[in-house]
């Protein structure tokens, strides 16, 4: 059967890309555009690796079909700072060791900024409640949410 | 698989009646999952997303009507509705995590007829009527009639639910959800209870509902609760009656969430607790 045709915002780029209907927003990321920071690790909506925001909320990029994405705005892992200029949320991941193996870590992130974003100024139990679709083997969270704590006061200009 | 996202209902009918085995996608939390495990494998999958008027919230004199693919978030973010509603928005902020919440939407939590759906039970306490649309015309019906077992419902090929009405709230209302799970988030209802209270001036419970969930194969409406609780001011023997009525309502299951009997204790003791909430709230209440 014929692709479908799809014209959609990632990161803030006009992006097309063809894709079967049955393919999830993870799948095109991942696959087609090479966007691989998404990870993939229930696929059913469980785990929060493929946090992604969609129209400012956020979802999982593996209950959506990538049809699903015409004229929407979509960010990444990708879009949220660049190496040489972290977001507030990455940074404090790293300063804090909020991350062993780092396959949670997008997810993660992507989840905190889009709390942060709405929310500046979480309670622990905000943090926790909002974060609990995201799922971490390594750390025990505790690390994941003071590092949020932390990003936080660093947003309104506080130190830590 | 088809890919459809018609800008009217009547498109959308008309595609799901031409369609054999064609499926509704509204927020996809449930379906994209089935999709992938292979339970559900539709010749077509029809968004609803892009019909307007089933993404918006909207009061008017007769309540307030929620379009059936509004998301939890979005229906846990409308300030007017928690305050008119808080028991049938917590039970929508309580299905899923925050990325669930954000696709997840009411009318397909009510259409995907799991007994342990939270919003079912906390909307049939709120009278909540659903609006259908096929290709045989418009109707509308209470919304314990929509599951008939699980994953089943009482829908008619080519129907789609379009929206839910909560009715117009005297003064003095308020409802309340719980549920129990072993965790704090992300789990299903072992047990859930919605109730919905009307006051009078004095206090005394004018007017009451209750449903249960997650203990029949369907969501129950608590039929002898107003019985019980008109005329009073939730004593404890009237909270203990209403325990015993709901527990001997539940047909429940014995499976790895909870044992029959527990089940039968935990619904009574969440009636208790939800109509206690909702009578603080209603005391507080314009």
């Amino acid at each position: 059967m014929a692709k479908s045709h799809v014209s959609t915002t990632v990161n803030g780029d006009p992006v097309e890309f063809l894709c079967d209907t049955a393919e999830t927003m993870l799948d095109v990321l991942r696959n087609t555009m090479g966007l691989t920071g998404t990870k993939e690790g229930c696929g059913t909506g469980d785990c929060g690796a493929c946090s992604i925001i969609v129209d400012g909320r956020l979802v999982c990029g593996c209950l959506m079909l990538a049809v699903e994405a015409t004229g929407k705005q979509v960010t990444t892992i990708e879009g949220i700072g660049a190496p040489d200029r972290l977001h507030p949320v990455q940074q404090a991941f790293l300063e804090d060791a909020a991350l062993q193996c780092g396959f949670c870590t997008p997810g993660f992130i992507v989840a905190a900024k889009a709390l942060l974003d709405r929310n500046p100024d979480p309670s622990e139990t905000e943090i926790r409640y909002w974060l609990a679709g995201n799922l971490c083997r390594c750390t025990g969270y505790d690390k994941i949410v003071r590092a949020v704590q932390h990003a936080a006061a660093e947003m309104k200009g506080q130190p830590a | 698989m088809q890919y459809q996202s018609p800008a009217s209902i009547d498109e959308a009918v008309a595609a799901l009646a031409t369609i054999g085995g064609a499926r509704v996608l509204a927020g996809g939390t449930d379906l994209l999952v089935q999709l992938r495990s292979g339970s559900a494998s539709p010749a077509a999958v029809i968004d609803i997303k892009n019909i307007a008027g089933l993404r918006t919230i909207s009061e008017t004199a007769e309540g307030f009507r929620i379009g059936a693919a509004v998301s939890g978030a979005e229906i846990t973010d409308h300030e007017a509705l928690v305050r008119a509603w808080p028991g049938v928005t917590e039970a929508a902020g309580l299905i899923g995590s925050t990325q669930v919440q954000g696709r997840a939407s009411l009318g397909g939590n009510v259409c995907n007829a799991s007994p342990a759906a939270d919003t079912t039970p906390a909307l049939i306490a709120a009278r909540a009527v659903a609006e259908i649309i096929g290709p045989g015309g418009r109707r509308s019906i209470p919304v314990e009639q929509i599951a008939t077992g699980p994953g089943k419902t009482s829908l008619a090929s080519g129907e789609i639910v379009v929206s839910f009405l909560l009715p117009k709230r005297p003064a003095r209302s308020a409802d309340a959800y719980l549920r129990l799970i072993p965790r704090t988030e992300m789990d299903i209802a072992v047990a859930g209870a919605g109730v919905s209270l009307t006051l009078n001036e004095d206090g005394t419970i004018a007017d009451a509902r209750v449903g249960i969930g997650a203990v029949a194969p369907t969501a129950l409406v608590l039929d002898g609760a107003p019985g019980i609780l008109v005329g009073t001011k939730l004593e404890d023997a009237v909270l203990e009656k209403l325990a015993q009525m709901a527990g001997a309502a539940a047909r429940p299951i014995d499976d790895k969430r909870g044992t029959i009997d527990y089940r039968r204790k935990v619904v009574g003791v969440l009636a208790k607790r939800a109509a206690l909430i909702a009578y603080e709230r209603a005391k507080g209440a314009r």
